[in-house]
């Protein structure tokens, strides 16, 4: 008879799979440029490169984790992405004055945003896929209904966030670093990563432990939407102006989950963390631009990767003796 | 074997009297477009309105057996426009070959179906990933294989799946043959699910996977048989969508999500143990008679995924709501 005794070392063992992961994308990435010959690729533009793939999908990704640990799920983010990317160049119109009010009320439209999906989901009881899935639904509805009249441009001084950057390093990479950082940081550290956790654990045994349960899950729904918005505001930069697609297409809300799994965060949540979340962006970034050396056929490229989702996630999840469903 | 213990009948009564919520959602919906299209009152045009829903309601039905089982299958958009392309590269004009075609195709679906449940039931791979690995490796593959771009043209045998109308029907005055397959599958669906075990087994893993597999139920092969039907009924919903709107890439883009969505409409839960096969049916009738409402009404294609995002919230807001008012 097995006794359920908490694992000694949860951090640690998150902390593996990261380094796995990370240790197995890089080893990937190194052996495609050698075998055809891209050794350009390994220096320094190369790597900051493959660095700036894991930017936008990044971002939505650590916002992602958050909702997950807590035993949610957001799938509104990738009309989120594309309503930002879409407000922030409508706003914008080319005019770096207002580029300030811009980055405000589009991170107030995520606000809303979050608030509302943590609203449906801690208050309203409504299972997160669906409540998610709705609001989804209903921002890109309304935003391919009115993109006729959201036309518009990003001030040249704002992509600065996508192509400048300081000692060639790019802005962007330093964002996604420095809110990973963060994220990590509140997590760990935090009264608040603390009770996320146990949200996500066990929600009744946090809730006889005196934690407000409901007010948690909103707070990680607000924190995953505003990283969307700062995925989107990074996208509007990049492209200049956004399309009302821009989120779909990049399936920004199923591959986020798809990392996140990947990196060891449980779907059940209470497992998991920000490192093994980045881990997984790095292994698609670099299946990606590995792919991409080697020239493969971009509908093979989704059928690999397609693969790899399932076999990154069976890797650790085949151990575990419990059902999944 | 000795019979399952009834309740007493004052404990059952309750259950007799719940009304599907997804047949009142639909019955007042299609009070709707009746309003503003007296003729939809027709039998002629609602079977018409069946013949365009069969792909969505029998799409619902497989989906609603993974559901039941306490998971969700991603991939049978993905599933749907590889029957469509695969269906014009194979049959390639020659109405000869049809009816071994749709067998190939029953059996990439089937095939398609034992992976994911495979993965789900052996390699612990939750569903919502394995079967989003399936929907990406499956859509790349029908893109692969028909080059990117719709090729060829499907014979009218093949097309009358779908699209075969008979006229001056006694009774009915129409009867489309896409009507009698969704009566068909529908049927076959709720064979399953009440005159055979697996249904009990299927609510009892989707209620509680471990208290059913202490109690002796094939848990891996319930979640597995649920992920093959689920793969059938999309291979189904693909042949008559071929049918009825001829190859393209996208044939099937958004059914997975349109196909959970109905059946959580109709009052399945998600995460398994509860749902009946009416649920998958009403609910994508409800879904479907939206559709149709909101085209009548001549809102902007756009706005319709608003209106079907807000008539999601309402609907599981609503059974959360009659849910705890009842403890």
């Amino acid at each position: 008879m097995t006794t359920d005794i908490v694992k000694p070392k949860p951090a640690a063992a998150g902390l593996s799979i990261a380094v796995l992961l990370a240790g197995l994308s890089i080893g990937f990435f190194i052996v495609v440029a050698l075998a055809t010959g891209e050794t350009a690729q390994l220096g320094g533009q190369g790597i900051v490169g493959l660095l700036q793939r894991m930017v936008a999908l990044g971002l939505v990704a650590v916002g992602q984790t958050f909702v997950i640990l807590v035993g949610s799920i957001d799938l509104s983010v990738a009309a989120l992405i594309s309503a930002v990317a879409v407000l922030a160049s409508h706003i914008m119109q080319g005019d770096p004055a207002m580029i300030l009010p811009a980055i405000v009320i589009c991170l107030g439209l995520c606000l809303v945003v979050g608030l509302v999906n943590g609203a449906l989901v801690a208050y309203g009881g409504i299972n997160p896929l669906i409540a998610t899935l709705g609001t989804g639904l209903v921002i890109q509805g309304v935003l391919a209904a009115s993109f006729g009249m959201l036309q518009g441009a990003v001030a040249r001084e704002f992509q600065v966030v996508a192509y400048g950057g300081v000692l060639g390093v790019p802005y962007s990479i330093l964002l996604l670093a420095a809110l990973s950082l963060a994220a990590a940081f509140v997590l760990d550290r935090t009264l608040f990563g603390a009770r996320i956790y146990a949200v996500g654990g066990n929600p009744d045994g946090a809730r006889l432990a005196g934690i407000r349960t409901e007010r948690v899950t909103l707070s990680a729904h607000v924190v995953a939407s505003l990283f969307a918005g700062a995925s989107g505001l990074y996208l509007a930069a990049r492209l200049q102006s956004g399309t009302p697609w821009i989120g779909r297409d990049g399936i920004y809300d199923l591959e986020s989950i798809a990392v996140t799994v990947i990196g060891g965060t449980i779907l059940a949540g209470g497992k998991g963390g920000v490192a093994g979340t980045l881990a997984g962006v790095l292994l698609f970034a670099s299946l990606d631009a590995g792919f991409n050396m080697l020239g493969i056929d971009a509908f093979l490229k989704q059928v690999l990767r397609g693969a790899i989702v399932v076999a990154a996630v069976a890797i650790h999840a085949v151990r575990s003796k419990g059902h999944v469903a | 074997m000795s019979p399952v213990p009834q309740p007493p009948s004052s404990l059952r009564r309750p259950a007799r009297i719940a009304v599907n919520a997804g047949l009142v959602i639909f019955l007042a919906l299609y009070a709707g477009i009746a309003f503003l299209q007296p003729n939809y009152l027709e039998p002629g045009l609602f079977m018409n309105f069946l013949r365009r829903a069969a792909p969505l309601v029998i799409l619902a039905c497989g989906q609603l057996y993974v559901i039941l089982t306490g998971g969700f299958d991603l991939s049978m958009g993905a599933v749907a426009t590889l029957v469509v392309l695969a269906a014009s590269i194979l049959i390639n004009g020659d109405p000869e070959t049809t009816w071994a075609v749709i067998g190939a195709l029953y059996v990439m679906g089937i095939a398609v179906g034992l992976v994911n449940g495979l993965v789900v039931a052996f390699l612990k791979v939750p569903s919502i990933i394995a079967t989003l690995g399936a929907m990406l490796s499956v859509n790349g593959l029908a893109l692969a294989w028909s080059g990117g771009a719709a090729r060829g043209d499907l014979p009218d045998n093949f097309r009358n799946l779908g699209r075969l109308v008979w006229r001056d029907v006694p009774l009915v005055g129409s009867l489309p043959l896409a009507a009698i397959v969704l009566a068909g599958f529908v049927a076959l669906a709720w064979w399953g699910l009440n005159g055979t075990v697996y249904g009990k087994r299927a609510l009892a893993v989707g209620d509680n996977p471990r208290a059913a597999e202490l109690a002796g139920t094939p848990v891996a092969a319930t979640r597995i048989l649920a992920f093959v039907v689920s793969a059938v009924s999309a291979v189904t919903a693909g042949i008559l969508i071929g049918g009825f709107s001829g190859v393209s890439v996208n044939a099937g883009e958004g059914l997975e999500l349109q196909a959970i969505a109905a059946c959580v409409i109709g009052g399945a839960q998600l995460l398994g143990g509860r749902g009946s096969i009416w649920s998958a049916v009403f609910g994508a009738l409800s879904l479907f008679a939206l559709f149709t409402l909101l085209n009548l009404i001549g809102l902007p294609q756009a706005l319709r995924d608003s209106i079907q995002g807000l008539i999601l919230i309402a609907a599981v807001g609503a059974s959360v709501w009659r849910g705890r008012r009842r403890t």
